[in-house]
């Protein structure tokens, strides 16, 4: 049998949960490395020789060592096309398909992530660490949000998902933001009072694959 | 029926498609779009790219938005020259697919806010605006750490996935050359050896030169 894969990151991290679903949705084994971010494991020499500008997660199968969690979402698509979900990135059949979910995958990262985080940081991790937060950042940050959200419920309106009729990468990308935000916040809202994006949410949010990481970020960390 | 880019010729994004399907040796026509007076936030470019944003292509009756999946979909359709750019096997490629999200997430994000403070809002705002001087300071500090890892990387690698340049080098080419150009910041590249020497190496390629010699024929 194959070795796991392994993860490093605390589950909480949005970037790690991102991998952390992937993983899910196409069974693969693996196994969780914690990193203590409180106490700076992530800035440590043994971490920065993984990951060198000391952000989680890290990852590593067999031989090969990545980081940045939507290529590792990539690779693990790819490298492990035949199991799991078998569509949620395409198949190399169909070029367009695979260029869709990137073009959806594209919007996240440079579109809704930027607004999201900012939000998950100021509403959701800054109190819990006792930061001030920046009410103007709040406010510009959900405007810009909201216009995003337009967006995507007019896409909505025509696709089940945002890449077609199929949840593919694109979807899985937004859950670790979103999940925060409609989880705890008032930016909430935002995705309730739009029709089809609230229809999207109730169903990418309700995945099995999700449900599990969401029971993960719960749980207390593995033991190291 | 050649590749169609509805961009501008001075946009970073549209130069990363244009670079990339010269470097392809794909036939293809700029549609311009008048940034200076808000095309692209008109009805009929929202419907084409419904963030309001350049570039958009159309490949015969297929439509794509956001350049880094442009530039994925182009190479993955020249299996020759495109298997160079993005790689053979599915680690090649994940190694592609790394540093052209590094791109995308830690270094534009620099460029981006360096060009917001000091080109954008002042052009928009006009005379009376006084640049924000701290939030100049935290990117171009921000900058330095992650040039830093790069210049170490580099060190022992000579393109950023490997031995050969990929779309991840060529993903940097546009905002690169702004931050030396016209950010006034060409030190934070000639300062570093090993950064300096790939880009040297990624901007002397034909097709960047030629994409570089529309931009400036379009001004």
């Amino acid at each position: 049998m194959a070795m796991p894969v392994k993860v490093h990151g605390p589950p909480f991290s949005t970037a790690v949960s991102r991998v952390l679903a992937c993983l899910l949705e196409k069974d693969v084994q693996f196994e969780l490395v914690n990193v203590n971010m409180a106490k700076g494991q992530h800035k440590s020499p043994d971490f920065l020789k993984m990951q060198p500008f000391g952000q989680v997660p890290a990852f590593q199968d067999g031989s090969i060592s990545l980081f940045e969690s939507r290529a590792i979402c990539r690779y693990i698509s790819e490298k492990y096309a035949d199991q799991g979900n078998r569509n949620l990135y395409g198949n190399n059949n169909n070029p367009s398909q695979k260029a869709f979910i990137d073009q959806w995958l594209e919007a996240e990262g440079q579109s809704f992530n930027p607004a999201t985080s900012i939000l998950v940081f100021q509403l959701v991790f800054g109190p819990r660490m006792k930061a001030k937060q920046d009410e103007g950042a709040i406010k510009q940050n959900k405007a810009k949000l909201a216009k995003v959200l337009d967006v995507y419920d007019k896409r909505l309106a025509n696709s089940k998902y945002l890449a077609g009729e199929e949840f593919s990468l694109a979807d899985l990308s937004h859950l670790p933001t979103a999940s925060y935000l409609v989880a705890g916040t008032d930016v909430k809202e935002l995705f309730m009072e739009r029709e089809n994006v609230s229809r999207w949410w109730g169903e990418i949010s309700h995945r099995e694959s999700w449900k599990k990481v969401v029971h993960m970020q719960k749980s207390p960390p593995p033991k190291n | 029926m050649v590749v169609k880019v509805f961009g501008a010729l001075k946009s970073v994004c549209s130069q990363r498609v244009l670079a990339c399907l010269i470097e392809l040796g794909e036939d293809f026509e700029v549609i311009n779009v008048d940034l200076d007076s808000d095309e692209h936030k008109q009805p009929h470019f929202l419907l084409r790219q419904p963030f309001g944003q350049v570039p958009a292509i159309e490949d015969g009756d297929f439509k794509l938005f956001e350049s880094r999946a442009i530039i994925r979909y182009l190479a993955t359709k020249h299996q020759e020259r495109g298997a160079k750019l993005l790689g053979t096997t599915v680690e090649e490629r994940a190694l592609v697919d790394q540093w052209l999200e590094v791109e995308a997430h830690n270094f534009n994000d620099c460029v981006f806010n360096l060009a917001l403070q000091l080109m954008i809002l002042p052009r928009i705002l006009g005379k009376g605006h006084q640049t924000d001087l701290a939030i100049v300071r935290t990117y171009d500090a921000k900058l330095d750490k992650v040039l830093d890892v790069y210049d170490r990387h580099l060190s022992k690698n000579r393109y950023l996935a490997g031995g050969s340049f990929t779309l991840a080098d060529l993903s940097h080419l546009p905002a690169t050359m702004a931050l030396v150009e016209d950010l006034g910041r060409a030190h934070f590249i000639t300062g570093r050896k090993n950064l300096n020497a790939w880009w040297q190496d990624i901007s002397s390629r034909p097709a960047w030169k030629r994409v570089v010699q529309c931009s400036q024929l379009a001004s």
